[in-house]
């Protein structure tokens, strides 16, 4: 990005009269280019305003359409209620996603990495079955009521295991983390070898920790991946203790849960200040994380 | 010399030599990487119970299945699924719902990523550009319950788009329950969604581009649209079309859609938001007709798996890349 940037605008240009024209039709696009930036900008995060702009208006003020993006009767009260209504439940839903997140995380990056370093071996005889049959579950699957018809008779309904197993490896990180290990140079692993590790250790103390960069990055996507995760939840764990937020969240938006009684329309500010705390992880770590995202992106992306 | 024995023994001498070294080359790639083998013994075992079951799980949607009963099911049934789905004109609602949502996704995310792709790439200030990118890639790590959650709020009846709507002098529109408004919400709050993350890497294309190409071009006295119409676009091209051909690829897969329209629609939109994995789900998991929703749900798999390898094959071709 930055090579080209930097050369473009300050070589003269040949022709003195076609400078002149550009630049003013040049100056006219970058007010019309910054322009639609600033709309782009405006446009991604007017709806996170709005959210938290709602959560801090009082519930009265939300009847009477309030809708604008600076808080009318500013209150913390929603806040309060939705955290200790009914026994501080939205804590324990909120608790249930960090032990899933963690607990899934950790258990995903042990599991993708033990089959995609073998798989980054290109000359390791199995390889010739083993991609094809890794690879081809990504074209085709057993879909929604096969998986669900596994995980009830495996025993698995209304526990952790029901919502984590399922999406345990993902085949697309596999791949990405597969392109890099590939890219790591072999002499190091030779060198390790020399000094009498096993294929093991060469795995454990040379491989993985010139990996940090993916293992960050995939930290990072399966950690999103298993906090915005509400699906599972809805299908197999029907027990409320254990919903993780974004399964209550869902709920709420509804306007009640199936299994509760009172079905009642929940108000504006109290759905907006849930989203806002569920949200609010993400958005905190997510300028730092993002370069982490976009180098995993780029990894496994179309490559010539 | 029991007759086994001399089976084996008549084997062992039939191989040619090129065979035996093969098998010597196996046995020995064996012993130098049997922990490597037994490393990946445990995700392949993880592949076989978790993914290679349910698909051949997919069995039932020829054969009965009974609750709680064999996952393959108790007795065959033929095609009786299938007879039934083909006639089923819910069916082919979802079917072409499906169609028509991806394609709508499709025609305005496609081309306005690109372009967005091209406009950051002209941004000049570096700070500008790295908070534009940052801003525009945030909503991709949003929870699509969170996204679906904000948009509920926003349309509503008493939410600021109708508000804007009334203070012009409008009439207040429930969106959110009138089925001629659903494909725009999908395809717009898509677009919202996706925008800026889609253009990374049209934006990693963009770096590869041989800077000295923008310098003749300037020599020749090409202006600034010149440029991007001639160098930027045909050195990209190759992304473009792999993206490109994917996308359709994946255009009657309703599995990507199925959380977003199980989020935003309701009886009122099924007209245009049922899609065939929310049409499964309900005939599957919420009426129990386990062999008729796997029906449904096999049909679209074995169609998107036709595709996507044509897609698949057609840009490994074509752009001599592919995704995988």
């Amino acid at each position: 990005m930055s090579v080209n940037e930097e050369n473009k605008p300050h070589i003269p240009v040949a022709n003195p009269k076609n400078r002149i024209k550009e630049s003013t039709g040049y100056k006219v696009f970058t007010v019309f280019n910054t322009i639609i930036m600033i709309f782009v900008a405006v446009v991604t995060l007017y709806p996170f305003l709005y959210l938290v702009s709602q959560s801090f208006t009082s519930e009265q003020a939300i009847i009477a359409g309030h809708t604008g993006l600076i808080p009318k009767d500013f209150s913390i009260d929603t806040y309060v209620y939705v955290i200790t209504r009914n026994d501080h439940e939205f804590l324990r839903y909120y608790l249930n996603t960090i032990l899933y997140t963690v607990v899934g995380t950790v258990g995903s990056l042990i599991f993708s990495s033990i089959l995609a370093y073998p798989m980054s071996k290109t000359h390791l005889r199995i390889n010739k079955f083993l991609s094809p049959f890794i690879i081809f579950t990504m074209y085709f699957g057993g879909g929604l009521i096969a998986n669900y018809i596994l995980i009830v008779n495996l025993g698995l309904k209304n526990t952790m295991g029901g919502f984590i197993l399922p999406m345990l490896i993902s085949t697309y990180y596999v791949i990405l983390m597969r392109s890099f290990f590939m890219s790591l140079p072999k002499e190091l692993e030779e060198a390790g070898e020399m000094d009498g590790l096993n294929k093991f250790g060469v795995f454990l103390k040379i491989s993985i920790p010139l990996s940090k960069p993916i293992m960050a990055t995939m930290t990072l996507f399966y950690a999103v991946m298993y906090w915005n995760n509400w699906f599972n939840a809805m299908l197999y764990l029907q027990d409320k203790n254990k919903w993780p937020v974004a399964y209550f969240l869902q709920t709420i938006i509804r306007g009640a849960s199936a299994s509760e009684a009172d079905a009642q329309q929940v108000s504006a500010n109290i759905k907006s200040c849930a989203m806002v705390l569920t949200v609010l992880p993400i958005i905190c770590v997510y300028p730092f994380i993002q370069k982490y995202y976009v180098q995993g992106m780029m990894l496994g992306g179309v490559k010539e | 010399m029991s007759k086994k024995e001399q089976v084996q023994q008549q084997t062992t001498e039939e191989w040619s030599p090129k065979q035996i070294a093969l098998r010597k080359r196996m046995s020995k790639d064996f012993k130098i990487n049997w922990q490597l083998y037994v490393m990946v013994l445990i995700p392949v075992i993880y592949y076989i119970i978790f993914r290679y079951i349910p698909m051949f799980g997919n069995i039932i949607a020829f054969r009965k299945y009974k609750a709680g009963g064999n996952i393959f099911g108790e007795t065959w049934t033929g095609f009786r699924y299938f007879e039934q789905f083909v006639v089923d004109r819910t069916f082919w609602r979802a079917f072409f719902n499906t169609l028509i949502l991806n394609g709508l996704y499709l025609l305005f995310r496609f081309p306005l990523t690109l372009i967005f792709a091209l406009l950051i790439n002209e941004i000049r200030n570096l700070h500008w550009k790295k908070f534009v990118q940052t801003v525009s890639y945030l909503p991709h790590f949003i929870s699509i319950v969170i996204v679906c959650g904000m948009l509920k709020e926003l349309l509503s009846t008493h939410g600021p788009i109708n508000a804007l709507i009334e203070s012009l002098g409008g009439e207040a529109i429930s969106f959110i329950s009138l089925a001629e408004w659903f494909r725009t919400i999908f395809v717009a709050s898509g677009v919202w969604q996706s925008l800026g993350w889609g253009t990374i890497l049209y934006l990693a294309a963009m770096t590869d581009i041989n800077p000295s190409l923008y310098e003749a071009a300037k020599v020749d006295g090409a202006s600034h649209l010149q440029q991007v119409l001639h160098v930027t676009i045909p050195c990209i091209l190759p992304t473009i079309a792999t993206l490109l051909i994917l996308d359709i690829g994946g255009l009657v897969g309703s599995g990507g859609a199925f959380e977003k329209v199980y989020l935003l629609y309701n009886p009122m939109t099924y007209q245009t938001a049922d899609i065939v994995s929310t049409y499964v789900y309900r005939m599957g998991i919420g009426s129990g007709n386990y062999s008729y929703a796997t029906a449904v749900g096999l049909f679209e798999g074995l169609i998107n798996l036709v595709l996507l390898t044509a897609a698949n094959l057609v840009s490994k071709k074509f752009a001599r890349t592919s995704l995988w």
